[in-house]
């Protein structure tokens, strides 16, 4: 066989092995989906939703303090981490080229790099210690942590696809620079912006080792932020290590929902981002 | 002059907010060290090279979930670097155009899943399959100190399986981002000299070699942090051993477990003293990593 032969062969090979490899990255994706629907959606019934858990042993009840619980903690973290990621994304597309952008800009992506448990260990040093009780706070104020780099990375790359001509045009009729970014760029890319919040929002919501010893774990009904409160992730996670198999049964289910929820906001959040690059493509 | 002076106050105060991102990552450092100062005291460097964790006799050795980490997020980088790389080189080199966004949005899907849920997966769907391939594996093989002890499942192997398939789409997706930076010239130039595909893929690759390296270092940062998916799947048992069917321990479960069962301010602050060390490889690991991806997107810019 001549050598262009065997080269030929060779490359035919190699691709062929790369298509392999999406093939098996696709195995363990289609396998958790189907298991999480099989198990999870045939467990998800209406007293899911709106019942309380039952004590040990018996059968039955639900996750409605969890449900609200993760929503609660997903608001505080969201109010503590928006403006802050907003006003540092705004800095970094306003002054991008200047040394302190880059030491920042290279802050957040190793913040973000950071285990979340660590995260976690930090908000319990911090909220929870100096009151010696675990709080919703807590939970929320490290969740909010995990936010800030990718809300800043959004915004200033969102803000950065805001064309020049606008940012120009406001300066040059005599706009100061806040004036500039506070009427002008910040509304053009508002929709953007909102999008990375949605990113950020789907990152926290899956989270459960920041919350072990943050906000941890509540049987009983409460909306009180400075009490211990239940979250889908952590009460997904107790769950599935009981030996009740009434509680796995739970498990799945709020597995189900919570993969349900986090598809939807990264796929609007997709959908959004692809509308617009393409709306502001010069 | 009114309008610099506003400027200037724009600039300075949108910076405080930026400069408390710099704040936040010393704070978290400076917070782990502070409270974990007991343990640092008392055991000094002797903490890391200890195997025996003991709470009730107050005796701290954290190398068994030192080991555990590393030895797990390796094994996964080695199962899971061919793949992500295979996806990059199809996804940016080989794939038709109209499947090209479908399938980086299907395999980045796999980031989206909750790791609770793929532990929730790993121990009632995967575990039973990976205990029948342990069953499986040859007499001699199980002489070698690899997979030596009984097969269980739930164990190291199975803690390096769960963890490859989490980590595949952080390195994929970074690497398919420094191959389609590179230039067009270098493939054209390589098929101008009469390539075959592969080998202009090679060349391709070579270009952005530092930049896959920084893509797969990027990947061994989130191993290493990993916690509820391989708290999970690993077994939780502390011990030093090669061995892919030895339930063993990493430090991010270690915490994960332990930390609300510290009775005592000494057992807490060993707990924290092991984050403080995750917080610290980590850090280094991804701090390498992102001077790899920024000097790669430097010259890829450039180019």
């Amino acid at each position: 066989m001549s050598n262009a032969r065997i080269r030929k062969i060779i490359s035919a090979i190699a691709e062929s092995l790369c298509g392999l490899a999406v093939l098996i990255a696709l195995v363990p994706l289609v396998l958790i989906l189907f298991y999480v629907v099989k198990h999870g959606f045939t467990s998800l019934n209406w007293a899911f939703f709106t019942q309380m858990p039952k004590p040990v042993g018996e059968v039955g009840g639900g996750m409605a303090n969890a449900i609200v619980g993760t929503l609660i903690l997903i608001a505080i973290a969201a109010l503590f981490a928006v403006p802050f990621g907003c006003l540092c994304g705004i800095h970094l597309s306003e002054y991008p080229a200047s040394k302190f952008s880059s030491i920042v800009r290279f802050a957040a992506d190793v913040l973000n790099g950071v285990p979340s448990i660590v995260v976690g260990i930090f908000a319990y040093g911090l909220v929870v210690l100096p009151v010696r009780r675990f709080s919703a706070m807590a939970g929320g104020f490290a969740l909010g942590v995990l936010m800030i780099p990718v809300v800043v990375r959004t915004t200033e790359e969102l803000l950065r696809l805001v064309p020049p001509g606008l940012r120009e045009g406001a300066l040059a009729l005599g706009a100061t620079r806040s004036r500039a970014v506070f009427s002008v760029i910040v509304p053009a890319a508002l929709p953007g912006i909102l999008t990375g919040i949605l990113v950020a929002t789907a990152r926290v919501a899956g989270e459960t080792a920041p919350l072990l010893f943050t906000s941890f774990n509540n049987r009983y009904w409460t909306t009180n932020i400075a009490q211990p409160m239940a979250s889908l992730t952590v009460q997904v996670y107790t769950y599935a290590n009981s030996p009740y198999e009434d509680w796995i049964r739970q498990a799945w289910a709020g597995a189900f929902l919570l993969v349900i929820i986090i598809l939807v906001l990264s796929i609007i959040a997709r959908v959004s981002v692809r509308r617009l690059e393409r709306m502001n493509r010069p | 002059m009114r309008r610099s002076a506003d400027d200037r106050l724009f600039r300075i105060s949108t910076g405080i907010f930026a400069a408390m991102v710099l704040a936040l990552v010393a704070g978290i450092g400076f917070e782990l060290w502070r409270q974990s100062s007991l343990s640092i005291a008392k055991f000094g460097f002797r903490f890391w090279t200890g195997r025996v964790w003991n709470p009730v006799s107050g005796e701290f050795g954290a190398l068994p979930f030192i080991w555990g980490t590393l030895y797990s997020s390796l094994l996964a980088l080695f199962l899971s670097t061919p793949i992500a790389l295979g996806i990059a080189i199809y996804i940016s080199e080989l794939s038709p155009r109209l499947l090209r966004q479908p399938l980086s949005y299907l395999t980045e899907l796999l980031a989206a899943i909750p790791s609770v849920v793929y532990g929730l997966w790993g121990v009632f769907v995967l575990t039973p399959i990976v205990r029948k391939l342990e069953m499986a594996v040859p007499e001699a093989l199980r002489r070698t100190p690899f997979f030596s002890g009984p097969p269980l499942g739930v164990g190291m192997g199975m803690a390096a399986i769960i963890l490859s398939i989490m980590v595949v789409p952080f390195t994929s997706s970074v690497a398919r981002e420094i191959l389609k930076n590179v230039p067009i010239a270098q493939r054209e130039a390589a098929y101008a000299l009469g390539a075959t595909r592969w080998e202009a893929i090679k060349v391709a690759i070579g270009y952005g070699k530092t930049g896959i390296i920084g893509a797969v270092m990027l990947g061994l940062g989130r191993a290493l942090g990993e916690t509820m998916a391989v708290t999970m799947v690993i077994g939780n048992n502390p011990q030093v051993s090669t061995s892919l069917f030895a339930p063993q321990y990493t430090m991010a479960a270690v915490i994960a477990n332990e930390f609300t069962e510290a009775a005592d301010d000494l057992y807490l602050h060993a707990l924290i003293e092991i984050g403080l060390l995750l917080f610290i490889i980590t850090i280094f690991v991804n701090i390498i990593s992102r001077f790899f991806l920024w000097s790669t997107k430097k010259r890829l810019v450039r180019a």
